[in-house]
């Protein structure tokens, strides 16, 4: 029977997928107890079976899925001992749901506001004759200005933000006591995260509610979780309250994630990486599951599924070092130091290899049936930079800030439409032809996506070898084969990879053989366009670790476009800061991440959820969206946006102020006067 | 027959070029892997499997009715050298040329043994009655008809019915001999899991679909040889041979089309979609003109052309045969050039989505050229809408011919096909007693081709869709 003051208990859950001989355990034996009012964060890489946990719960398996055993009480009612029809009534209910996606989990020829009144209608019968005046009240209380008005509104109408805020309003029209939220932020900019986190944590505030919250980011966790569960291979490996999670996590496991966390402090060392890959959840496992790729393996975990052991009341992990003693345990435990690099870093000159001056890429748009051109999107509206050779340069800006587009246009993958990009004193705008294409084997593209970057029809060899043999580089044909092999082996995959299909390799994997192609050609400068941004924290660990090494032994030199800051903190020698188009900050790592200048940076940095135990510090959050290229603000493009606007922003764009020869802002509150603490640095 | 009695017609070339190039597309796919994966699931399908079956059947006929020589006459010349016949038959024809020669005097029913119009006969004793005459050839073996006619049919069928069981065994036995080889078991093992259905590619279903096919066919080859299976016509011909002869007609409207098409729809389409611009403007213009055409106005206008063309210059074919085939193959082209605009549309949408995918730009940021990319990173990921749209079409196709030649703007009407059997049915339904067969001949050949290939199709498009299927 379920404890009284839990909300929701969940005991030994256990989820199938697909039928047959052997179907994928997606949960595997889950136990969780929700707090009424608390916030309860499940944490693990994908495939780790956390979306299936919340989707058991809520009984919306898909099609292939059945539960297999467990029980789930919320409350005192067993939800997989109701009817389909009761359980209708528990859904949007007592128990809410946010998905990820905000742009599908709303119907897009409904209006918000009808869509809000389904759920008032269904599940708040006291609201039943007054459901328009409800669905205003529910959209104020989640913070859209003028109600009224966009409750009239479809969902095209409404930015990714205002669209998760609806979702959440949906949600909260049956007074939910329990929200579950996947990954609720993931898809939107940072900006706009913190916007709906702070959100979630008022309206907790105010119903009492309890949320479970499920993420892959560390940093969340530690904004907004009370307590965290931490999910391996359809099991629950640990459950802790987040202080202490974040002061001394227990399992091998949680440290592992936490080292491979890039930062400012790691920037020396190589980051920690977890060896091998989750494993099949087909497979039946004899001994624990993280035995494969845990460095403080003992014989017992191979052979015993350690059990669950209960540390404190709600705190507790599942290994075998929990009943160990601390001395049998510190022989297996492998030298705790960071891995070193294998070569000193090669001499970088000072000399600019690449400098890119007032760079503009406009879109027109075109209109009617003469397709006039009636306007300009502005995606890089002059864009000023130069970077050294053999250094990084971090482009960092929220998405749609032209972060992409100025790396295309520099590896003129996209014509710009004025400025100059100079490569080594060649002007690439002017390129074309034969002399273009032969400039390329030295300009090369690492893309976000490494799914859609290999043409799934090919072998891998002959995805490596195409770039040789475009450039007429490598010799022979059995050369080229050779120097495939050898730049496999360079990125970490075993030889035999080049005969097999890119879908046969995971995400990581399949990322190293995006490097290893580019690599093929020889280029000196790389385009990293969010190489990371769509891989697992532990896979991300691997893939900066050989952007970094591959950058101190052959003297690579990076443009590295990016939104995530920690990532800058780790890689990075400069940085520059975009916003609509334009940079309005620029300068070393330690310059513009230690003391930014530009408010729209200082934002930026405050809202970046962060991995730390100390008090939170204060947040500045931006209200609203960035607005459209086409259509930017006049004067200074962030001052809608901006908290310390004045009259003078509105007038014209800022001068770029020059602070020190690594050093611009472009803002008219940054003078010479009020450079503090930057001479420092500088 | 020896090589200089044979007659190649166009279309006979093209079909033949074109199971080359089936043959050749079948050798390239099984060396790759993402073309391979898709086909075995095809074959691991049991609509799959057994409407390959029943294609099979169409496709041999309509290969083997694709093989045309002049026929040595009975009797050599005085000099004893061989001479040939002026007609032009097919290796078909050769193999069931008693259906093709035992004509009756006109209209009988499906296993008559009398006509089905009264006539006036002489009796011996010089008297004249009208009544059904009976049969040249359909039941002229039998003695008494109204006595016999019952137990004759019953016997032929039930011989008919054990031959094909016959054949079926030996068959499914040899298959299994080959699966014993293959997997290394026993045979016991082997047959009871191919029984069970426990195979990955689900022999049993193949087994009874094969079955039932052979049954029929022995069935129907049993009694044709003594009756008129499905009657005979207005001028006494056989349609059961009518309707076999039909199947290459439909095959090769269905097929040869798409070869047509094809290329031109591949190609501009790609065109359209990688390079933009002014190409794409000068493609797009192209086939909306061509579209809002009405296809079947286009049709007609070229058909009549090419008529009045052959009527004027008739001495320029040696045979019917040959002018009937010139007629086929612009049939062929006319509803290509008609029909390759929606294959271009869908090669357009997909091509503009790939040319922004990363692994094309990646492509132009190594400087590799635009047909290289063409070639390399676009053909090969539409080729699975273009397989496809092929497949969903070919059924379309037989559909269209049997339309078109109802309204007389179709094949030569000295062809036998669907469509010509259904045209004369117009005439022949309207007679009282009502002449069914023809048409309902027509229709079961018809429908029997038309539902396997749209099954089939059904199947492909499962298998190759990457919405439907993840490819691991």
């Amino acid at each position: 029977m379920a404890d009284r003051e839990f909300l929701l208990h969940v005991d030994n859950l256990t989820t199938l997928l697909g039928s047959g001989e052997r179907p994928v355990r997606a949960v595997d034996g889950v136990d969780l107890e929700i707090h009424r009012g608390e916030t309860f964060t499940l944490l693990g890489e994908s495939g780790c079976g956390k979306s299936m946990t919340a989707l058991s719960i809520m009984r919306l398996l898909p099609p292939a899925g059945r539960i297999a055993g467990g029980n789930v009480w919320l409350g005192e009612t067993n939800l997989l001992d109701l009817p389909e029809n009761a359980m209708r009534d528990e859904r949007g209910g007592r128990m809410g749901m946010i998905f990820q996606e905000p742009m599908t989990s709303l119907n897009p020829v409904l209006t918000v506001g009808q869509q809000i009144a389904e759920a008032v209608k269904i599940h708040d019968p006291d609201n039943r004759n007054r459901v328009e005046a409800r669905v205003v009240e529910l959209l104020g209380s989640v913070g859209i200005p003028d109600p009224e008005r966009r409750a009239r509104e479809y969902p095209h109408q409404l930015s990714g933000g205002m669209k998760q805020r609806v979702v959440i309003a949906i949600a909260l029209a049956g007074r939910p006591e329990l929200l579950i939220a996947d990954e609720p932020t993931t898809a939107l900019d940072v900006t706009i995260q913190a916007q709906v986190l702070g959100l979630l944590k008022d309206l907790q505030q105010q119903t009492g509610m309890a949320i479970m919250l499920i993420t892959h980011d560390l940093g969340m966790v530690s904004e907004v979780a009370d307590r965290v569960a931490v999910m391996y291979a359809g099991q629950i490996v640990e459950v802790a309250e987040t202080a202490h999670f974040f002061g001394e996590a227990g399992h091998p496991y949680s440290r592992k994630l936490f080292d491979s966390v890039p930062g400012k402090e790691k920037r020396d060392n190589k980051l920690a990486v977890i060896k091998g890959t989750v494993p099949s959840l087909r497979e039946t496992f004899t001994g624990c599951r993280f035995a494969e790729r845990c460095e403080q393996v003992m014989p017992v975990c191979r052979e015993q599924e350690p059990d669950w052991c209960e540390l404190e009341t709600g705190q507790g992990m599942r290994c075998h070092l929990c009943t160990q003693q601390p001395d049998e345990v510190a022989e297996s435990i492998s030298p705790a130091e960071e891995p070193a690099w294998h070569l000193p870093a090669k001499a970088s000159s000072t000399d600019t290899q690449l400098e890119v001056d007032s760079l503009k890429v406009h879109f027109p748009i075109h209109k009617g049936v003469f397709k006039r051109v009636v306007g300009q999107v502005k995606a890089v509206d002059g864009v000023s930079f130069s970077i050294p050779s053999g250094k990084t340069l971090a482009v960092v800006g929220e998405s749609g800030c032209g972060k992409t587009t100025v790396g295309k246009g520099i590896l003129q993958l996209i014509r710009p439409t004025a400025g100059s990009a100079c490569f080594e004193g060649e002007e690439l705008t002017q390129l074309k032809g034969s002399k273009l294409r032969k400039r390329r084997s030295d300009l090369q593209i690492i893309f976000q996506d490494p799914v859609a970057s290999m043409n799934p029809r090919m072998l891998v060899g002959d995805i490596i070898e195409e770039g040789m043999r475009a450039q007429g580089v490598g010799g022979s044909t059995e050369q080229r084969r050779a120097r495939t092999r050898e730049l496999l082996e360079h990125v970490g995959l075993s030889v035999d990879a080049a005969t097999r299909y890119p879908h046969e390799f995971s995400g990581g994997q399949r990322q190293r053989i995006c490097v290893a192609r580019a690599l093929a050609v020889e280029p000196r400068l790389i385009v990293c366009d969010e190489p990371t941004s769509a891989l697992d924290v532990s896979v991300q660990a691997q893939i900066l670790n050989l952007l970094k090494e591959l950058q101190r032994e052959m003297g690579l030199t990076y443009l590295f476009i990016t939104h995530d800051i920690s990532v800058v903190a780790y890689l990075a020698h400069e940085v520059a800061v975009m916003y609509l188009g334009r940079i309005v900050e620029r300068g070393t790592v330690q310059e513009v991440l230690e003391s930014p200048q530009h408010p729209y940076t200082r934002a930026l940095l405050s809202v970046v959820p962060e991995i730390d135990t100390e008090p939170k510090r204060s947040v500045i959050r931006l209200e609203g969206d960035m607005p459209s290229p086409a259509n930017p603000p006049s004067g200074c493009h962030f001052h809608p946006r901006c908290p310390e606007a004045t009259d003078v922003c509105a007038m014209a764009y800022p001068e770029e102020v020059q602070l020190s020869v690594t050093r611009s802002v472009c803002c008219v509150r940054v003078g010479a006067s009020t450079v503090t603490g930057n001479e420092e640095n500088g | 027959m020896n090589m200089d009695n044979l007659v190649i017609l166009w279309t006979d070339a093209l079909v033949y070029l074109l199971l080359v190039v089936a043959i050749a597309f079948g050798i390239y796919a099984s060396r790759k892997e993402h073309l391979r994966a898709p086909w075995r699931y095809v074959i691991r399908s049991k609509v799959g499997i057994g409407t390959l079956v029943v294609l099979l059947f169409y496709v041999v006929i309509g290969l083997s009715d694709s093989i045309h020589f002049h026929p040595p006459l009975d009797e050599p010349d005085k000099n004893g050298e061989v001479i040939y016949s002026s007609e032009v038959i097919s290796l078909f024809d050769q193999m069931v040329s008693g259906l093709r020669a035992r004509q009756e005097k006109t209209y009988s029913a499906p296993l008559a043994t009398h006509l089905y119009a009264k006539e006036n006969i002489e009796l011996p004793d010089g008297t004249t009655i009208r009544d059904f005459p009976r049969l040249k050839y359909g039941g002229a073996h039998l003695q008494d008809p109204e006595k016999d006619w019952k137990g004759d049919i019953m016997a032929l069928s039930a011989l008919g019915i054990f031959k094909g069981l016959v054949l079926t065994l030996v068959l499914s036995n040899i298959l299994l001999i080959f699966l014993t080889i293959r997997s290394g078991c026993s045979f016991e093992h082997t047959a009871r899991n191919v029984l069970v259905g426990r195979t990955e590619i689900p022999w049993c279903v193949a087994l009874a679909v094969l079955g039932l096919m052979l049954v029929v066919f022995m069935w129907s080859a049993e009694l044709a040889t003594k009756y008129h299976l499905l009657g005979t016509d207005k001028v006494g011909e056989d349609v059961f041979y009518q309707s076999l002869k039909s199947i290459r007609t439909g095959l090769l409207i269905g097929t040869l089309t798409t070869l047509v098409m094809l290329p031109a729809a591949v190609l501009l389409g790609i065109m359209a979609g990688y390079f933009r611009g002014w190409v794409d403007d000068v493609i797009q213009y192209t086939y909306t003109t061509l579209n809002s055409i009405p296809g079947v106005l286009l049709i007609a206008a070229a058909i009549l052309m090419l008529q009045i063309y052959m009527s004027q210059h008739a001495d320029e074919f040696n045979s019917l045969v040959e002018r009937a085939d010139l007629r086929l193959l612009f049939l062929c082209i006319i509803l290509g050039v008609t029909s390759w605009t929606g294959l271009c549309r869908l090669l357009r949408g997909e091509a503009m989505k790939l040319r922004e995918v990363d692994y094309v730009q990646a492509a132009t940021a190594f400087g590799v050229g635009h047909f290289q990319i063409i070639s390399r990173h676009i053909l090969p990921n539409v080729l699975h809408i273009v397989l496809i749209s092929v497949v969903l079409d070919f059924s379309r196709l037989v559909l269209a011919e049997a339309v078109l030649s109802y309204v007389n703007i179709g094949v030569d009407p000295t062809m036998n096909s669907w469509g010509n059997m259904i045209n004369s049915a117009r005439l022949e339904m309207a007679r009282e007693p009502v002449v069914w067969w023809s048409l309902a001949a027509a229709m079961i050949f018809m429908f029997t081709l038309v539902l396997s290939a749209n099954l089939f199709s059904d199947v492909v498009r499962d298998a190759f869709d990457p919405r439907l299927r993840s490819t691991n």
